[in-house]
């Protein structure tokens, strides 16, 4: 930063970009519905959406060519780490948009909402993703949540979606609360609310600490793991999964929880990681805690949506694991483990999604019963989806693993990776049920007519290639991935 | 010593299912005599050329032969590292022959036609791969790769108790299979640690020599996971159930190839990357192997389902097996990796044998048999041949390879062996035993009396398999002595003692001379 733009406010809207290009599609959408009859097609705002997202994305790819962008003096920085969640983001906005088009429209979900809320919340999203200050962090992590409440409601005509909206908007701001208090003392403690010199001050002053600093910390650490679903903050996580329309719950799972992660690297493990050795233990704790939890609750559940959102606790409790090994091991992993997962979650949502028939949701066991003759390319994407989650190679879910698991050796906390290895085992019960139930059972498909739903096939399609590329040619985006932590630096 | 950077034949050779695999992708569904030809065409080619690479195969060389290389995730030093040594060449000579047979063998398969030839030939390729591998974690994806396949065999096309057995299946084998995971990686990171050298490449790995007490817990990971999959006794339960729900195909599969990846395990990884801890936990290894001698004998006695009685004697054979490279001598190794080609031949043929009277009958207990000499000449000669070579009589397979692995065991610890040698004698029970109620008796069943006996097609699986149990009865020289450099140098590297241990190892140069380059 010159000394020229230091002086006056340090507007560099730039690295802006793909976030007013969201925010821009979000407010077309809205306003065009106004302009569509009633009774019309809206097919045209997904494309929209769609459009306004591959030109965000493009948008990405130019800046990461270009140098790292900051703004309004250092809060706002779309360095490489931004950019690579920012990717994620977007990627899951336009899957989800993909496998939304024919599941709004049989549930009765009003489109043009659907679609503009999906934009604000990629929007924010990116802006927690690129904050380097609490207080933006704050308002992208706002912007985030409040659409995507709206969005778990969304589904008017079931009961279940309102109580999921409910729950989740009472338990975020619950959470929000404990995040925003956090804040409040950091900054009473170090003077600022920028993480730059929130971090300065930490390493100026190692020993003389106030007491509320880490108090701070530990609101925050509890805050994120409210948002990221873990044990004992998980309490939320199935019935808002359940409840909510399932494209947004796919959303949810990786979006959402990629933002959080996305915020909790660069402000707890990246920025606040003097404090690592308070928390080392409770997060320990809590990593095990959400992994063996989650899987084992996720075996005895009915429900393939239910069973996917506990899995969804499982895999944030994988996801513990680089951030109790900490800033000089998990980074590279934690980065790489949540682009694997977003492939494959998003992939077996879609299939889950391509179930639904009015306001039957088909998403039990006996509903997948003979589905693998019947629908043989979604019932094959959904076997490659389930082993991958269970972490069998040659699928993303066993590169993800691996580094994860190598990141817990390397540090020497041998135990979490064997405590991980174990929980694998437990999950692939489950996950080969739902194999089971496609292949090696009769009824529940049979006689059930399907809806042609083409644009979820897509996203199929698209979420397979990434879940079988990243499993068999990693390298590329394990680059990629250290040189977004990296740019932290 | 022939090595390549790039991809070369043994590439090929784990191609061939796949593409044969993908070309039944795109062929209609309807045509399963098309789908047929097509997975017996490829399965077909990959056993030439096999046979091409045989003949490449240099047998008085003990080292790897035929390396490729290829970078996978440079950034951690994993390689797709595939080699072949005088181990490994029989094994996957043995795999790409009992490929083919065990296609012709699912004629009747008649549901689902084409995605059961896909899994069969990508099930070729797993385990195929799982022998060639170099690199740990190529190894473990193949091992794991596996999994798949036979779980769908088993789950899709199984008998009655199909599902509960698939899952068993897949459970157990992950179950050690996981743990190994996390010690290949520990191990690497030791090895990285000591060498400064990032590389899951098991010829280098082999040269690291850690303290025993960590070796200890290496070894028993790795173990855990082989002897899961050999099966080792009280790790076998699954086994009974996999063979009795799997298809005849997949029992012959999981008998001739699957079950000797755990026994290769051993030889390959286990020991020789643990040697300390794996000769300090030798006399555990011998003792179970022992038992699960008699124990699977005795079990075996008491079946009435012929499947089963195959299943256990596999719990038997498999100790014997595991005997012999407990002896970590060269009468005992040798003799082990004999029996593994000798188990594949007379165990496949048993349970082909099964499953041909079970088409015809579809039953397999063995009280409603009785007689069938008088119906079907042909089917009992050629059973009471494989019988025969199974429990080791001299002149047939199973002879030689018995022998060399007491011989060699005897030496080491001749209480334990004379416990395992009364296997022996158990084995001739319950197979002749069976045999009597089977094929010998009076034609009583009305039921029996309509059997057809064996048709040309099945004449066709059995006599390539019976040409060879006669051969390597009669003359086993040639694979012996094209063992022998192999096996000596893994022995060699079990015993090495290493000049300074837990030094670090400056000479990166000598090391890499081992693999070839």
């Amino acid at each position: 930063m010159s000394a020229e733009s230091r002086r006056t406010m340090d507007v560099n809207l730039v690295p802006l970009l793909p976030v007013v290009q969201v925010l821009v599609t979000a407010l077309v959408v809205t306003v065009r519905d106004l302009f569509i009859k009633a009774n019309e097609s809206r097919g045209v705002l997904a494309f929209y959406s769609l459009v306004g997202l591959g030109l965000a994305a493009a948008e990405v790819v130019l800046l990461l060519g270009g140098k790292q962008e900051s703004a309004f003096n250092d809060s706002f920085m779309l360095d490489r780490f931004a950019l690579f969640f920012a990717v994620i983001f977007i990627f899951a906005a336009a899957l989800t948009i993909l496998t939304s088009i024919d599941y709004v429209r049989q549930a009765g979900i009003h489109e043009g909402e659907f679609y503009a809320l999906i934009l604000f919340a990629t929007s924010g999203m990116i802006v927690m993703a690129a904050a380097n200050d609490l207080m933006v962090f704050f308002l992208g992590l706002e912007t985030m949540s409040i659409a995507v409440y709206v969005l778990t409601g969304m589904w008017r005509s079931n009961g279940r979606s309102s109580e999921a909206a409910m729950k989740y908007f009472l338990m975020g701001a619950y959470a929000t609360g404990f995040l925003l208090y956090g804040i409040a003392l950091i900054y009473g403690a170090t003077g600022s609310t920028n993480l730059t010199q929130i971090s300065a001050y930490m390493l100026d002053q190692p020993a003389e600490w106030p007491i509320y600093l880490i108090g701070g910390g530990f609101l925050l650490l509890i805050g994120f793991a409210f948002k990221v679903g873990a044990v004992p903050f998980h309490f939320w996580v199935p019935d808002v999964y359940d409840g909510a329309p399932t494209p947004v719950t796919g959303f949810m799972s990786v979006a959402v929880k990629a933002a959080a992660f996305a915020a909790w690297a660069r402000i707890l493990l990246y920025r606040l990681s003097p404090l690592d050795g308070d928390w080392v233990f409770p997060l320990w704790i809590i990593a095990i805690g959400t992994m063996t939890l989650g899987n084992l609750l996720a075996i005895t559940q009915q429900s393939i949506k239910r069973m996917l959102a506990y899995s969804s606790i499982a895999h944030a409790g994988y996801l513990l694991i680089p951030i109790v090994v900490g800033v000089e091991w998990g980074g590279l992993p934690l980065l790489f483990y949540l682009l694997t997962y977003s492939f494959m979650t998003l992939g077996a949502f879609a299939v889950l999604a391509s179930m639904a028939e009015g306001n039957e949701p088909r998403d039990g066991y006996s509903d997948f019963a003979g589905l693998g003759f019947k629908r043989p390319f979604l019932a094959l994407a959904m076997s490659l989806f389930m082993l991958s989650l269970a972490g069998f190679p040659p699928l993303a879910g066993f590169t993800g693993k691996f580094y994860v698991f190598r990141s817990a050796v390397l540090s020497g906390q041998l135990n979490l990776a064997i405590i991980g290895v174990l929980n694998s085992l437990l999950s692939v019960i489950f996950y080969l049920r739902v194999i089971v139930a496609m292949y090696m059972e009769e009824g529940g498909a049979q006689g059930k007519s399907f809806r042609q739903a083409p644009f979820v096939y897509i996203a199929v399609a698209i979420a397979l290639i990434g879940t079988i590329y990243l499993g068999i040619l990693p390298a590329d985006a394990l680059n990629w991935s250290r040189q977004a932590f990296g740019s932290l630096e | 010593m022939m090595s390549a950077q790039g991809f070369g034949d043994l590439t090929l050779l784990l191609a061939i299912p796949v593409l044969g695999a993908a070309a039944l992708l795109f062929l209609p569904r309807r045509q399963s005599a098309g789908l047929f030809a097509v997975a017996l065409i490829a399965s077909a080619i990959a056993f030439l050329w096999s046979l091409k690479i045989f003949e490449r195969f240099d047998g008085g060389n003990g080292e790897m032969q035929l390396i490729e290389r290829v970078a996978w995730m440079p950034a951690i030093g994993i390689q797709y590292l595939v080699g072949i040594d005088g181990i490994s060449i029989f094994l996957v000579l043995l795999t790409t022959f009992l490929m083919p047979l065990a296609l012709l063998a699912s004629w009747s398969v008649r549901d689902k036609v084409k995605e059961y030839l896909i899994f069969m030939l990508l099930l070729e390729t797993g385990m195929l791969g799982a022998f060639l591998a170099l690199d740990l974690v190529l190894f473990y994806v193949f091992w794991e790769v596996m999994l798949v396949p036979m779980y769908f065999l088993i789950g899709v096309w199984g008998g009655t108790r199909r599902i509960y057995a698939a899952v068993k299946f897949v459970l157990f084998t992950m179950a050690g299979s996981l743990l190994m995971l996390v010690a290949i990686i520990y191990l690497a990171t030791r090895h990285a640690q000591v060498t400064q050298v990032l590389t899951f490449n098991v010829l280098h790995l082999y040269d690291l020599h850690l303290p025993v007490e960590q070796q200890f817990w290496l070894f028993l990971a790795f173990a855990l996971s082989f002897a899961i999959k050999v099966p080792l006794f009280p790790f076998h339960t699954w086994l009974p159930d996999a063979h009795v729900e799997a298809p005849t195909a997949g029992s012959v599969i999981l008998a001739g190839v699957l079950l000797k990846l755990g026994t290769y395990g051993f030889l390959r990884f286990a020991m020789p990357l643990f040697p300390d801890a794996a000769i300090a936990l030798m006399p555990y290894l011998v003792a179970l192997s022992v038992i699960g001698i008699v124990y699977g004998a005795l079990v075996a006695m008491m079946q009435t389902d012929i499947k089963k009685l195959v299943a256990y004697s596999s719990v038997s054979h498999l100790g014997f097996v595991m005997l012999g490279l407990c002896a970590l001598n060269m009468q005992g190794v040798q003799g082990s990796i004999y029996q593994m080609l000798n188990h594949g031949l007379s165990t496949g043929a048993l349970f082909l044998m099964v499953g041909m009277v079970y088409e015809r009958r579809h039953t397999r207990l063995i009280a409603d048999f009785g007689g069938l000499w008088q119906q079907m000449p042909r089917f009992s000669v050629l059973l009471l041949v494989v019988t025969l070579s199974s429990i080791g009589l001299p002149g047939l397979n199973g002879f030689v390879g018995e022998f060399l692995i007491l011989l060699g065991a005897f030496r080491v610890t001749p209480r334990w062996t004379a416990w395992a040698a009364t296997g022996v004698i158990l084995g001739a029970i319950y197979m002749l035993w069976m045999l009597r109620r089977v094929i010998f008796g009076p034609l009583d069943n009305p039921e029996n009396q309509k059997l057809q006996d064996l048709n040309g097609r099945e004449l066709l699986i059995l006599a390539p398999m019976m040409f060879l149990i006669v051969c390597m009865g009669v003359y086993p020289q040639p694979f012996l002595s094209r063992m022998q450099p192999a096996v000596d140098l893994t022995l060699k590297r079990i015993f090495a003692v290493p000049a300074s241990p837990m030094a670090p190892q400056p000479d990166v140069g000598g090391e890499q001379k081992n693999d070839g380059r």
